[in-house]
């Protein structure tokens, strides 16, 4: 890491970073589209209001740098007379103000998307302590800590730095694909913050107050969050690991969970009529 | 004490010079030592701010923990903002109101000169005691600029009840400082200097005075609070006792909000004075500038809850904070178009004050476009708490308003010391602020958006890159700023003799006044047409 780290700064250095060493390294410059349906609407209005952002600041610029090279005083620019103008001050008024209404419009359709959290199929307690998650799967009664298992000696150096580098856990936070899973966020202690950018969803975890997100994930594999929010000196070190999983290996993983906490009786619905129920709402 | 007053009064007529040594400093109630002093207190504090964030720099430079351990890394982030912010980037507009503001409107002091003493002495005493929470047991404030409850209340070290006294001085200095910007304007205008001739920088300070008056007494109120929480058993902020930390959020960005464009917004007059200077051509749209400022201070109180987008605000909460938001852009808009169109057609020279005025236009738009964005609620969802949120907001403060003060050094240097800066090195610390500045904190956009949060002493893997050249622009940024302490120093003890106006387009009173500047000027007012 460190050799290729080096070589990045003395690029930098240089002002020139050639294509090879672009290739081979990360260099993640935008919002992941991520895998369920609220992060890519996000990621699709982030877009269309960055190009905006960026026409605009074209303008500007392009107007600012034609001031700059066209009246210089050393060229003999004489400076002209004029300091008002109240039509252009209403146009300069009127138009941003039309592509701000431009903006909000898909902004507020996506936010009211965003807070409709009904008709959840399953319900996820996610409880943040100093400094890991709690996972609480709360009709099955499942409920887990999710340690970071990023060993001391990478961090310090003593070791070499794996791959997810302060993004593994102990315990995964397990989903079914394609299901709404509703998520009641709170804390223990201080505030934190439940990230996984994937999904779009940033959830403060404050202690005293359930907070409500939601997310349906289209395709089964691993997500990685991070903590967002300051919580004391493991902050950085509190990640987040979702499984997702298909609906029936979901499935499965649930009634082998039930199996392991509650004992065989409750997997065979004797008096697990109630997470039996759950299971089955969904296929 | 009337004997001495009798005394005073006897040879008030004759010119007479400051007192001699240390009680000149330490007694003065003159505007300009005053104003002076600010300055070389708010350097003071940008360096020592400016160490902290080469601390912060260093240990992000790579992934893995190397320099300092996370506890101590947060002190080294909470510490930088809160340093920065009150002991930088505010005394140092302070510092210049003191200066400029009576020579801008043809006054002979500001209106209250004693107190003024008093406020700037306060603030030697509030960032001692600030200070010395790193040396204590616990260690100093770690709970970010922002100190959050109830990180900062149930967990914070034992220093915190320092940080608390601490910002209530710096609070009370504040309060008395906008009050005697305020007198001064209002009652201290030469004759003829009507309220719509005044320069645009007495204007940005008429406002962000009333501004500081209306929010820093929440700050002080959120503080003593938290004081009570911590030792007198409330629990305003403290759930399990029936308390709220979410309205500590509140109470914060109330006051945090407003407190953000009482950093930029003297830097707005400083620029609008630069470019018409340096484009030898009159400001364009004078009266809308005073308007959009007044607009933006208004609407700085509605909009608190944008830095709270992810905390569980109810849904009609988050939709009126968005909006509001979105519309400061208009007027912030209206001012970035008006010095552009006074560039426009103008014949422009580019003095290192014009190249950092410059500058400020350029990339504080960039910081406000971005801005924009995170107006946007459900995409601040993934901004918030990111690099891109810190990205943004030091574009806004570095080439805002630090970029603005230093335009302001380098215009008003020569009227200060008599003797011209050289410009040769002046613009190399330009160039060299200017390239360290962007290498540090555009690449931010990049990591935050791919997904690494604020405050992290350690990171995964994949933001290794952009971090390692933001920590090279850092550093570049930072060893920069000790040739301003040489070019200032050097300035100061002699260099090309500046006459009254150097500066040939530029316009008001303060160029009327042979340079260097008299110990008191405009005793008998100026006539302004």
């Amino acid at each position: 890491m460190s050799v290729q780290a080096l070589r990045t700064g003395a690029l930098a250095v240089a002002g020139l970073a050639p294509a090879s060493a672009i290739a081979e390294s990360e260099w993640g410059v935008n919002l992941p589209y991520g895998v369920t349906p609220i992060s890519q609407s996000i990621y699709d209005i982030h877009m269309v209001v960055f190009w905006i952002c960026v026409a605009i600041g074209v303008g500007v610029f392009l107007a600012m740098f034609w001031s700059i090279f066209a009246y210089r005083k050393s060229k003999g620019a004489k400076a002209a007379h004029f300091h008002e103008n109240t039509t252009v001050e209403v146009i300069w008024t009127v138009v941003p103000l039309l592509i701000l209404i431009g903006m909000a419009v898909p902004a507020t359709q996506t936010l009211v998307k965003m807070y409709d959290t009904s008709d959840a199929e399953l319900d996820v307690k996610i409880t943040g302590y100093q400094w890991r998650w709690r996972y609480e799967y709360i009709e099955e009664e499942i409920d887990f800590f999710s340690n970071p298992t990023t060993p001391t000696a990478q961090r310090t150096g003593a070791s070499e730095k794996g791959p997810n580098y302060l993004m593994e856990v102990d315990n995964h936070l397990v989903l079914p694909a394609n299901r709404k899973v509703r998520f009641l966020i709170t804390a223990n202690d201080v505030i934190h913050s439940w990230w996984v950018n994937d999904f779009g969803v940033k959830q403060d975890a404050i202690p005293g107050f359930v907070n409500e997100a939601w997310a349906i994930v289209k395709e089964p594999g691993i997500y990685r969050g991070l903590c967002a929010e300051l919580c004391g000196q493991g902050h950085a070190f509190m990640p987040i690991v979702v499984e997702v999983l298909p609906e029936d290996e979901y499935d499965e993983w649930m009634a082998e969970q039930i199996r392991e906490t509650h004992g065989d009786s409750a997997a065979e619905g004797d008096d697990g009529e109630v997470p039996v129920a759950t299971l089955n709402q969904g296929n | 004490m009337s004997a001495v007053t009798d005394t005073h009064a006897a040879d008030h007529h004759d010119a007479h010079g400051p007192a001699k040594g240390f009680t000149r400093w330490l007694f003065t109630t003159n505007h300009k030592d005053i104003g002076a002093m600010y300055l070389i207190f708010s350097f003071a504090m940008f360096l020592l701010g400016g160490a902290m964030a080469m601390v912060i720099r260093a240990e992000l430079f790579q992934p893995g923990m190397q320099m300092v351990e996370p506890a101590f890394f947060n002190q080294m982030t909470t510490m930088h903002g809160l340093i920065m912010v009150f002991g930088a980037v505010m005394p140092a507009f302070v510092g210049l109101a003191n200066y400029m503001i009576p020579l801008m409107i043809g006054a002979p002091d500001m209106a209250l000169p004693r107190m003024n003493n008093w406020s700037f002495w306060l603030l030697p005493a509030a960032f001692l005691l600030l200070v010395s929470t790193l040396f204590m047991e616990g260690g100093a404030p770690n709970f970010g600029w922002t100190f959050y409850a109830p990180l900062s209340t149930e967990y914070g070290p034992p220093s915190t009840t320092y940080f608390i006294f601490a910002v209530h001085i710096m609070g009370i200095s504040s309060i008395m400082g906008a009050i005697n910007v305020i007198a001064t304007i209002i009652n201290l205008r030469a004759p003829g200097m009507t309220l719509m001739k005044m320069p645009l920088f007495v204007w940005t300070w008429l406002i962000t005075a009333f501004l500081l008056i209306a929010v820093m007494p929440v700050l002080a109120g959120v503080v003593t609070m938290m004081l009570m929480d911590i030792h007198f058993g409330t629990s305003f902020f403290n759930a399990a006792g029936g308390g709220d930390p979410v309205l500590f959020q509140h109470l914060f960005w109330f006051f945090g909000h407003p407190e953000v464009y009482i950093m930029i917004l003297p830097a707005f007059g400083i620029v609008s004075a630069i470019i018409p200077a340096f484009s030898r051509k009159r400001l364009f749209g004078y009266t809308s500038m005073v308007y959009a400022t007044g607009a933006i201070a208004v609407l700085s109180f509605f909009v608190w809850a944008h830095h709270m987008f992810v905390v569980g605000l109810p849904l009609q909460a988050e939709l009126f904070f968005m909006y509001a938001t979105m519309i400061i852009a208009v007027p912030t808009g209206v001012k970035i178009f008006n010095w552009i169109s006074t560039m426009f057609r103008g014949s422009l020279s580019f003095e290192t004050p014009m190249l950092f005025a410059v500058a400020f236009v350029i990339l504080f738009t960039v910081g406000g476009l971005s801005g924009v964005m995170l107006a946007i609620a459900p995409a601040d969802f993934q901004y918030h708490d990111t690099y891109f949120v810190v990205a943004h907001f030091h574009y806004v403060l570095v080439p805002g308003a630090i970029f603005g003060i230093f335009a302001a050094v380098y215009y008003w240097l020569p009227k200060w010391t008599g003797h011209m800066y050289n410009e040769m090195l002046g613009k190399t610390h330009f160039w060299m602020s200017f390239i360290g500045m962007n290498l540090a904190f555009f690449p931010m956009h990049f990591v935050g958006l791919a997904g690494m949060p604020r405050r992290y002493a350690d990171y995964p893997l994949q933001f290794a890159n952009f971090n390692m050249i933001s920590s090279i622009g850092a550093f570049m940024f930072g060893v920069t700023q000790l040739l301003l302490l040489y070019i200032v120093i050097k300035t100061i003890r002699g260099g090309k003799k500046a006459p009254a106006k150097p500066w040939d387009g530029a316009e008001g009173l303060e160029w009327d006044l042979p340079s260097p500047l008299p110990y008191h000027t405009f005793a008998k007012p100026p006539t302004v047409q």
